[in-house]
Order: structure tokens, then C-alpha cells, then sequence
């Protein structure tokens, strides 16, 4: 049965849903316990599953990813919330040295299943350290799936998914989406990584995009729909693995490649994509290849400067009109 | 105690600021005319306007998520505070850093700061450059209770003690980090013990008491001025509202009103105002005129932020490089 729920619920039914089928499964972050997570993501969870399984730890990044690392290692399945993906920069040890290398370094001997949660984007006027967009740091560290869900459904799947997961997983959410609403089942389901998803075939131009650039290029997919532009919409839904094949072939049939994501246009996730279809279908290319991104800034705090900062509709729809160009 | 009644009656007046700035920012948050988010000082004004006092203009602070409080202690101007909230060209940081990254680095203050615990190394490389270019001149570094957690915390005061360095550790135990009560984020109740821990004196005082917290932290910061090394001073409050404005119901979901009440009895302004009226320092009058003077200006500072401008656009793109 599928009802209408907030992305926040749908990673609070998965959240709970592995705890109950799993003992080793737990929670640690800051707030998540009585407050339930600033963005009441973990809301009701510690009053079901206790203090042990839902805990508060202090302000010490560094300590509790680490100890998820550790804990994980040795027979737990832990589940981390950093409130905003910027406070990870104070566990970066454990995270690149540590929690992604262990199973290579160790030969394969030692497993590391574990998942850090994070959230990244601008819009709530929080400045320059509380809005970054800087997941695709991530992407160069080989070792780490990253999971970016873009709908409530994708979020209960792919979270059930990498809790699962004998690998570490970071799961990039937004924190404008937390309030969206969208089809959930209530029954348990998983979603695969590293599978794109198309969520708007077309003909004429591929959009490559994530979390919530994915609805913005489904609203500029209709409008150009109007005036005769069929537009493919690619959901991307993981950064790694990355799904190859999905964005090759979809270039390959329109000869086109847009890139929507809200990372800084420097070594973004379309830089990559970029390189990819340089690689292996650079003959395919009727058009340069666009990058919808955040510009080369941190966030700026002044309302119509976060505003502007924001990839928008505008801009996809620019990135459009660049392309026919060359069609 | 032999302060200056000069001096008395300025911390006086800096604490009537700071909680008349951030009552109006309440109310201009609440009506929606501040963007953002803005985490209040409202109780805590003593330990800002205590340690500050003891401050000259080239010596150097660092502030927190919090931060209003300390800014404004060490001689920040209201128009360009206020504007910076607003997010308008003629702030402090032009609109771009909001009310957790304000700045004036030519009055000392380097910097409020989103991240917790990232003031704390900050503070030592400022105390670095005044020991070695700039004898007697010191860094006063404010933080939180919970911020003492980030291993910054413990890097950064075995950093200052090993190397003598004249920095002042101001540790602000509101009792909570977020909704996260101290007893549940350290298994101490004094922080002041971690002194001991790098070969550093510690204290704790009743962050209530603003000519406690003077004398206190002056002679930490005179001990620092000397060159004899850096001091963990740990004030005792509490934080009325919520963790910020917008906080659902202001932090009442996990504490008490009777303890938040208590706490409010127990304010660092009503206490002053006691001692001010028994030690014949200061009148009931003189009192109400500071607030009367400290509320017009503050009113000035909020036509002065709604009247500027908001920052141009192209404005996003400069600064990201010298
Ligand atoms: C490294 C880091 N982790 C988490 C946060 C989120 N956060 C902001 S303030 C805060 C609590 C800080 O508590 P405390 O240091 O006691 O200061 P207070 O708010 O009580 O003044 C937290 C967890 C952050 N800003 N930075
Ligand atoms: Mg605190």
C-alpha cells in the first residue's frame, strides 16, 4: 500500500524498518535523540529503540564517524548523521583514511558497513558554512558509494539499501526536500546504488541531474515539450557507482549532454560525467556539453546573492537554448 | 573590589546593549524581516561584556555561533551589525557572512563562526603573531560548553600551553548544546578541570556576575599580557531562548520552564542593576536613561539596515581571492 509522505518520513520508515530487522543497526548523531534530528528525520526513533540504538553523541565529528568505522568493523551496522554535510571537513581523517580504505588496505579481510548521512544545498539563508554543495569531493575518494536520492520513494529504498550495504555509503539528502511529499509504499523495499533512473525519456537533449535539480529539469521538460523539444531526464541517483551506461547511452541517442547539479561548477559531479562522454562518445556529440552548477563561490549570506547562487530553471532552460544552437 | 566607577558603569551599559540588540532581533526575526538564523545571547550578556572590558582595540577575539554579544563587546558598531543581519551592502561583511560570520578584523574581532569548536585554533595562530610580533597584546577566544567536545578544543590548549601563548579560553556553559543537556555530552560539570590536563589554570565563575567575570578574566588576560601563558576560564549561565529563533517552541521540548525560569531570575542584568542601587552607583534614573539612549540607537541601526541597499550581484563573485 503507497500513501503520501515527506522525504523526512520516508528515511524515518527506513531507518526504523532496518533497526527492527537488525540489532546491529543504530544511530548516532548530534540531536537525533529526544529532538529527533534538526530535520526530525530521526524523529520518534529513540523512544521506540531506546538510548543505545538512538544516541546523542557530543560534538565530535571526528570521534563518531570514527567510532561508527570501529564499530562497523566489528560487527555493527551504524547509521551517522552529520547535521550539515560542511561539519564532515572535521572527520575527514576518518572518513578518507580510514572508513574508505579499510577493506582495501586490510586485503579485503575487514568490511566497513556503515552509513553516513549528510545534507547539502543553499536557500535557508544558513551563509557559507552551513549551505555547501560539496559531495563530489567524495567521488575522488575510491572506497565510498554515494547515494543522493531525489523523491520520497527513492529515499526509504536506497537508504534500506545502504544500511544493507557491506560498504560505507554516503547519503547525500537536500535540505530543501526534506518537506517534499511523494508516493511511499509502507511495506520494506530496496532501491539499488549505482542505478540511474529515467525519469522522462526523450528524444532530443539529455538532462543528467540530482537530488533537486531532478524536478526542476522534469518542470523546463514540459514547458519545452510545448514548443516540440523532447527532453530525457536522467536521475542519477548515486555519484558511485556510477551508472556508465545510463548516461551513455542516453547521450548516444541524442547526441547531447546537460549536466544539473548544485555543486560548485569546479569538479562537480558534470565535470565527470563530462570527461566520461569526452571519453567514450565524444563522436555521438552534436553540442558542447553544458554544466548547470553552482558558480565558483562559497554561499553568500545576503538573500537575493543565495538566490542567484542556486541553479535554477532559468539556468537549465539557458543551458537548453545553448544547445539547440547546434541541433 | 576597587573597579573604576567608570568602568562599572560601562559594563553596565555594554550588557543594556546587547540584550536590547538581540530583543529586537527577536522581534525582527519573528516578523520575518531577518532571514537566516539567529542564535541569541539573551542571559549571557555578563560573560561578553565582562571579559571584553578588560580589552583594548588591538587585542583579538574570536566569537561563535553566537556571537552577537561578543561583537558587540569589543566596540562593534550597531549599523553595520544590524545591516549585516539584513543581509545589506553596508554590513560588516557586505551581506555576505550574516549574523554567524560577522567581522571587524581592524577592531580585533576575527570572526563569528558557524563551525563549532572552529574559533579555538583561530585564536591560537592570533596568539601566535602577538608573540611574535606584538608582546602584550592578547587573543580571548569564546566557545561553548558542547563546542569543548570537538577535538579543536583539546588541540588548540595544549597548542597555547606548550608554546606559552597568550590566548584566553572563555568557555560559555550554557548547560546545552542544542537540545543536548551537559550531562548528556560530557561526563564533568566543571570544564575548568581540562585545565589541569595541559599544564594551564583553570577556573569556573558564575557567568552571571559580570564584576566577577571582570576580574577574573583580567587576571587571566594580564597574566596572558605578561607572557606566563594561556588560561581556560569557564563562566557558568544559561541560554533563555531557544538555540535559535525559530527553534520550535524555543527549546522547551527538553527543559523545564521552571528551570528556564529560574534562570531567568537569576538575570545578569536585573543582578547588576541590584548591586548598582545598593552601592549608590548608579540611580534608578541613570539606569533608565541608559536603556532610553541604548533603544534609540539601536533603533537607528535598524532604518539605517532597512534603508541600504541589498549587495549587487556581481558582488557573489568578488572576495573569493585576494
Ligand atoms: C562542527 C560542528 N558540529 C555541529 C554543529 C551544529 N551546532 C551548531 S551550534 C551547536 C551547539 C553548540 O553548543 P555550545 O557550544 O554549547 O554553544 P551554545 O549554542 O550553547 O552557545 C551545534 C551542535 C556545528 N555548527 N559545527
Ligand atoms: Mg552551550
Amino acid at each position: 500500500m503507497s500513501r503520501v509522505i515527506t522525504y523526512a518520513q520516508a528515511l524515518n520508515e527506513a531507518l526504523a524498518h532496518c533497526m527492527d530487522q537488525d540489532d546491529s543497526v543504530f544511530i548516532m548523531g548530534e540531536d537525533v535523540g529526544r529532538y529527533g534530528g534538526i530535520f526530525q528525520v530521526t524523529a520518534g526513533l529513540q523512544d521506540r529503540f531506546g538510548v543505545d540504538r538512538v544516541m546523542d553523541t557530543p560534538i565530535s565529528e571526528a570521534a563518531f564517524v570514527g567510532g561508527a568505522v570501529g564499530a562497523a568493523m566489528t560487527g555493527m551496522r551504524p547509521v551517522v548523521e552529520i547535521m550539515f554535510i560542511d561539519f564532515i571537513t572535521v572527520a575527514m581523517d576518518m572518513v578518507v583514511n580510514q572508513m574508505a580504505k579499510m577493506h582495501f588496505m586490510f586485503g579485503g579481510r575487514a568490511k566497513v558497513p556503515m552509513v553516513i548521512r549528510v545534507n547539502i544545498g543553499a536557500g535557508r539563508g544558513t551563509a557559507a558554512q552551513h549551505s555547501q554543495s560539496f559531495h563530489a569531493i567524495f567521488q575522488h575518494i575510491p572506497g565510498i558509494k554515494i547515494a543522493m536520492p531525489s523523491t520520497p520513494h527513492d529515499a526509504k529504498g536506497m537508504l534500506i539499501e545502504a544500511i544493507q550495504d557491506d560498504n560505507p555509503v554516503l547519503f547525500v539528502e537536500h535540505k530543501k526536500m526534506y518537506i517534499d511529499k511523494g508516493e511511499v509504499p509502507e511495506e520494506a523495499y530496496t532501491v539499488p546504488l549505482g542505478k540511474a533512473n529515467v525519469v522522462r525519456p526523450g528524444k532530443d537533449i539529455t538532462v543528467v541531474a540530482t537530488l533537486n535539480m531532478v524536478a526542476k529539469a522534469l518542470t523546463v521538460a514540459e514547458e519545452l515539450a510545448a514548443q516540440g523539444v523532447d527532453m530525457e531526464v536522467i536521475d542519477l541517483r548515486s555519484l558511485c557507482p556510477l551508472d556508465r551506461e545510463a548516461v551513455l547511452a542516453s547521450v548516444r541517442k541524442t547526441g547531447t549532454l546537460i549536466t544539473a547539479d548544485e555543486g560548485c561548477h569546479t569538479g562537480n559531479m558534470g565535470a565527470e560525467l563530462a570527461a566520461l562522454v569526452a571519453e567514450q562518445a565524444l563522436d555521438s556529440l552534436q553540442a558542447p556539453i553544458v554544466r548547470v552548477a553552482g558558480p565558483d563561490t562559497p554561499v553568500a549570506f545576503s538573500p537575493p546573492l543565495e538566490q542567484a547562487y542556486i541553479p535554477s530553471e532559468q539556468d537549465l532552460k539557458d543551458a537548453v537554448a545553448r544547445v539547440l544552437e547546434y541541433l | 573590589m576597587d573597579i573604576p566607577p567608570k568602568t562599572v558603569r560601562e559594563l553596565y551599559r555594554t550588557m543594556v546593549v546587547i540584550r536590547a540588540f538581540e530583543e529586537k532581533v527577536q522581534d525582527l526575526y519573528a516578523r520575518g524581516h531577518i532571514p537566516g538564523l539567529a542564535h541569541l545571547y539573551i542571559g549571557e550578556e555578563a560573560i561578553a561584556a565582562g571579559v571584553c572590558a578588560n580589552l583594548g582595540d588591538k587585542d583579538y577575539i574570536t566569537s561563535t555561533h553566537r556571537g552577537h554579544g561578543h561583537v558587540i563587546a569589543k566596540g562593534a558598531l550597531l549599523k553595520p551589525m544590524m545591516a549585516e543581519l539584513y543581509g545589506k551592502e553596508t554590513g560588516y561583511c557586505k551581506g555576505k557572512g550574516g549574523s554567524m560570520h560577522i567581522a571587524d578584523v581592524n577592531l580585533g574581532i576575527l570572526g563569528a563562526n558557524g563551525i563549532a569548536g572552529g574559533g579555538l585554533p583561530i585564536a591560537v595562530g592570533a596568539g601566535l603573531s602577538c608573540k611574535m610580533k606584538h608582546p602584550g597584546q592578547v587573543a580571548v577566544c569564546f566557545f561553548g560548553d558542547a563546542s569543548s567536545n570537538n577535538g579543536t578544543f583539546h588541540e588548540s590548549l595544549n597548542f597555547a600551553a606548550v608554546h606559552k601563548l597568550p590566548v584566553v579560553f572563555v568557555c560559555e556553559n550554557n548547560g546545552f548544546g542544542i537540545s543536548v543537556s551537559q550531562a548528556q555530552h560530557q561526563a564533568i560539570t566543571d570544564i575548568s578541570i581540562r585545565a589541569a590536563g595541559y599544564g594551564m589554570p583553570g577556573q569556573t565563575v558564575d557567568g552571571n556576575d559580570v564584576l566577577t567575570v571582570y576580574l577574573a578574566a583580567g587576571e587571566a588576560i594580564d597574566r596572558a599580557r605578561r607572557g606566563e601563558g594561556p588560561t581556560l576560564l569557564e563562566c557558568k549561565t544559561y541560554r533563555w531562548r531557544g538555540h535559535h529563533e525559530g527553534d520550535p517552541n524555543q527549546g522547551g521540548r527538553y527543559r523545564s520552564k521552571e528551570d528556564i525560569q529560574a534562570w531567568v531570575e537569576n538575570c545578569p542584568i536585573k543582578r547588576f542593576e541590584q548591586y548598582l542601587t545598593k552601592n549608590k552607583v548608579m540611580t534608578k534614573k541613570q539606569m533608565q536613561a541608559v536603556w532610553d539612549e541604548v533603544e534609540q540607537e539601536i533603533d537607528g541601526s535598524i532604518e539605517f539596515a532597512e534603508q541600504s541597499p541589498f549587495p549587487p550581484l556581481e558582488e557573489m563573485f568578488q572576495d573569493v581571492l585576494a
